[in-house]
């Protein structure tokens, strides 16, 4: 909103300055931008009240009506916790892949190298989402089972690698590839923007101080850009928690809660979790779905306000 | 207010359909006259001689969703004015949209029943007239296995249900050597494949399981798996394509997608039972119709699949999906578009499209009969 505030400032000084009368064309810019501005809060809004009022039977019903026959909380907390597990791993490969591609092309490859690699990367943000998951039940999926069967073998002692390995490879460490491949665009679009307006004087500073080239992308790239990383992996996360199709196709959702990211055994996403049992649901069931897509908006609401506090402090220092 | 602006949009939907449908209706008018004196003639059976016009929609289940857009394709050839349309969007939402008047038809993989009270609910929406639900697809659904070299797999409804239930964990178990003397079981680990999505084939497998094992096999019927911690996948591909992937994988899929894979023979009586189209189509020659089901109905025939047959030559292991009308709608036309379609569904003619083009066991002359009579009720 306050930069809605600032525009319409902006356009009566520019009117007073012209002779005191808005012209036309100001008027109905600054129109159009309340109308959007207002237009998204509404949209947000009415959002919201469909969740909260399809979703409010399913919540107060007492857990012997519901489906399940469990309480809302014990349907929807595995769920929430397969949410968050698949978007933090996507993020945990994600974030410093996307750093390393951004730092790749604005310092280290030549012109043409870093444009064509550029263009690569953000064309991998045009594939559908269902294709990523085909291609990671028929291609990544296959391809990680000896990998995870070596996990087991050798790594098995750290919970997350526990096992027994999953035979077809449709697993949560497979979804969390999936998914990081499918944000990684993202995140290193903002990467790279921001890198590439690290100011030339801090840079060559640095290097006249005698700073290697690692030294000044250490010194002075990365402190630049860091909040912008923060954001742009905040983004990521949003579209890898709220991602569905890719994750319905592969996950192999049959457990609870469970850190083990290789057995057939995962916990399913609420996004996932409603694609899958919207079509034969009918009555409360539906109702149950929607109260959980209600956790799922709180949870993207929550990851965005963590950004924006993290944001907010490292711009103070 | 919310239930208020979805009957509104539904309303609307109501409208727009109505509309189109008598848009078509000016030239469709001879069309509900030769309606007339065919439903005199049809003793001849099957196809309906003359043409019907006009346009309806349909929703429901997945399962029978190939057959519905072979039969769609073929009526509307043969009756040019006709336009119908099926949606795929799974059983419940097909039922769904049926009570709420959103669609004509509706296909579902379980009978209307009492438990969520859609029975009185879609009695209710065919007033004056009467609800109309006969099956009209069945699927053998295969159990399928990924283990090379063992080209022929006998199981035991017991060792089957334990199986699944993750209490036989390897393929060496002496539970499955006994049925299978000579066959070379590797040790290899039992990787159960179930659905992740609802479906009706999960609920008619588990259906199965607890008629035939109900020692083993405690838990409730329903089209969500029951037990945790199997492979998980999403639709009948998805399953076919899980057990494909992995060595010692066992899944449930309908039969005519089972493709290279292994279909295991079923312990039925005294003998083994292989998922054979005609042998599905005996088990409802064996079953008795359900009155809680059926209340009384003419035109309402719902089975209580005879899952314990012992009679040889029966595979028990199916899905029966149905279909679900109304006896009188809105106008003559669209009533006598519903009809010709159900009958031509349930015609000996589209009984064998649809098991060309889904693999579906074709419903046997008796049941035909039954069928038939079921569906000439609608007005």
């Amino acid at each position: 909103m306050s930069s809605v505030d600032t525009t319409t400032n902006a356009g009566q000084l520019l009117a007073t300055a012209s002779g005191g009368r808005r012209r036309r064309g100001d008027r109905i810019f600054s129109n159009t931008a309340v109308i959007a501005a207002v237009t998204i809060l509404a949209l947000l809004v009415g959002v919201a009240a469909f969740l909260v009022s399809e979703g409010l039977p399913a919540l107060t019903a007492s857990a012997s009506e519901l489906p399940k026959g469990e309480s809302f909380i014990d349907y929807v907390a595995p769920l929430a916790f397969g949410t968050v597990l698949a978007g933090v791993l996507a993020m945990v490969i994600a974030v410093p892949l996307a750093v390393a591609v951004a730092l790749f092309i604005t310092h280290i490859a030549p012109q043409r190298i870093a444009l064509t690699l550029g263009f690569f990367v953000d064309l991998l943000a045009a594939i559908p989402s269902i294709i990523y998951g085909l291609w990671g039940i028929f291609v990544l999926g296959p391809a990680a089972v000896p990998v995870m069967k070596w996990l087991e073998e050798k790594l098995g002692w750290i919970p997350i690698f526990e096992g027994p390995a999953s035979i077809t490879g449709r697993t949560m460490l497979v979804v969390g590839l999936v998914l990081a491949v499918m944000i990684l665009p993202i995140v290193s679009a903002v990467a790279r923007e921001v890198f590439s307006q690290t100011p030339r004087k801090l840079q060559e500073g640095a290097q006249a101080l005698g700073a290697t080239r690692w030294e000044v992308i250490r010194t002075t790239v990365l402190p630049f850009g860091k909040s912008s990383v923060i954001s742009g992996g905040m983004l990521g996360l949003g579209r890898a928690l709220g991602e569905t199709m890719a994750v319905a196709i592969i996950l192999s959702v049959s457990g609870g809660v469970s850190f083990n990211l290789i057995s057939q055994s995962n916990p399913s996403t609420i996004a996932a979790n409603i694609a899958l049992n919207f079509p034969e649901s009918s009555g409360l069931a539906i109702n149950l779905l929607i109260a959980t897509g209600l956790v799922l908006f709180a949870i993207t609401l929550a990851t965005n306000f963590i950004a924006r506090m993290i944001i907010a402090r490292s711009n103070v220092q | 207010m919310s239930s208020s602006r979805w009957l509104a949009v539904l309303a609307a939907a109501c409208v727009l359909v109505l509309g189109l449908a008598a848009c078509g209706g000016s030239d469709s008018t001879s069309g509900t006259t030769n309606e007339g004196s065919n439903s005199e003639n049809e003793s001849g059976g099957g196809a309906p001689s003359a043409e019907v016009s006009g346009e309806i929609a349909g929703a429901g289940s997945t399962a029978q969703q190939a057959a519905q857009e072979a039969w769609i394709a073929e009526f509307e050839n043969a009756n040019g004015g006709a336009t119908l349309s099926y949606d795929g969007v799974g059983s419940g939402g097909g039922r769904e949209q049926f009570i709420s008047g959103g669609v004509a038809y509706a296909g579902s993989d379980t009978p209307l029943s009492e438990d969520e009270g859609e029975l009185g609910k879609a009695v209710k929406r065919c007033e004056p007239g009467e609800l109309v639900e006969v099956p009209n697809y069945i699927s053998p659904i295969a159990i399928v296995y990924n283990l090379p070299g063992v080209e022929e797999l006998k199981l035991d409804p017991e060792v089957l249900a334990q199986i699944f239930n993750q209490e036989i964990e390897n393929w060496n178990d002496p539970a499955i050597e006994k049925d299978n003397p000579g066959v070379e079981l590797p040790e290899t680990r039992i990787v159960p494949v179930n659905r992740s999505d609802e479906s009706g084939t999960t609920e008619n497998f588990t259906d199965y399981l607890s008629k035939v094992a109900p020692k083993v096999w405690t838990h409730e019927v329903s089209g969500e798996w029951p037990v945790k911690g199997g492979e998980a996948a999403s639709g009948t591909s998805g399953v076919i394509e899980a057990v494909s992937a992995g060595e010692g994988a066992i899944g449930y899929a309908d039969a005519s997608q089972a493709g290279e894979l292994g279909k295991a023979l079923i312990k039925v009586g005294s003998t083994w039972a292989e998922p054979s189209a005609e042998a599905a189509a005996k088990v409802l020659d064996l079953s008795k119709e359900d009155p809680e089901l059926e209340q009384g109905s003419k035109s309402v025939i719902a089975f209580e699949i005879d899952r314990k047959t012992e009679a040889s030559g029966v595979y028990p292991i199916i899905l029966v999906s149905s279909l679900i009308g109304c006896t009188k709608y809105k106008s003559a036309d669209e009533a006598a578009l519903v009809k010709a379609y159900f009958e031509y569904a349930i015609s000996p003619e589209g009984q064998k499209l649809a098991e060309e083009q889904a693999g579906s066991a074709p419903l046997s002359p008796a049941l035909t009969k039954k069928v038939e009579a079921a569906v000439g009720a609608i007005e």
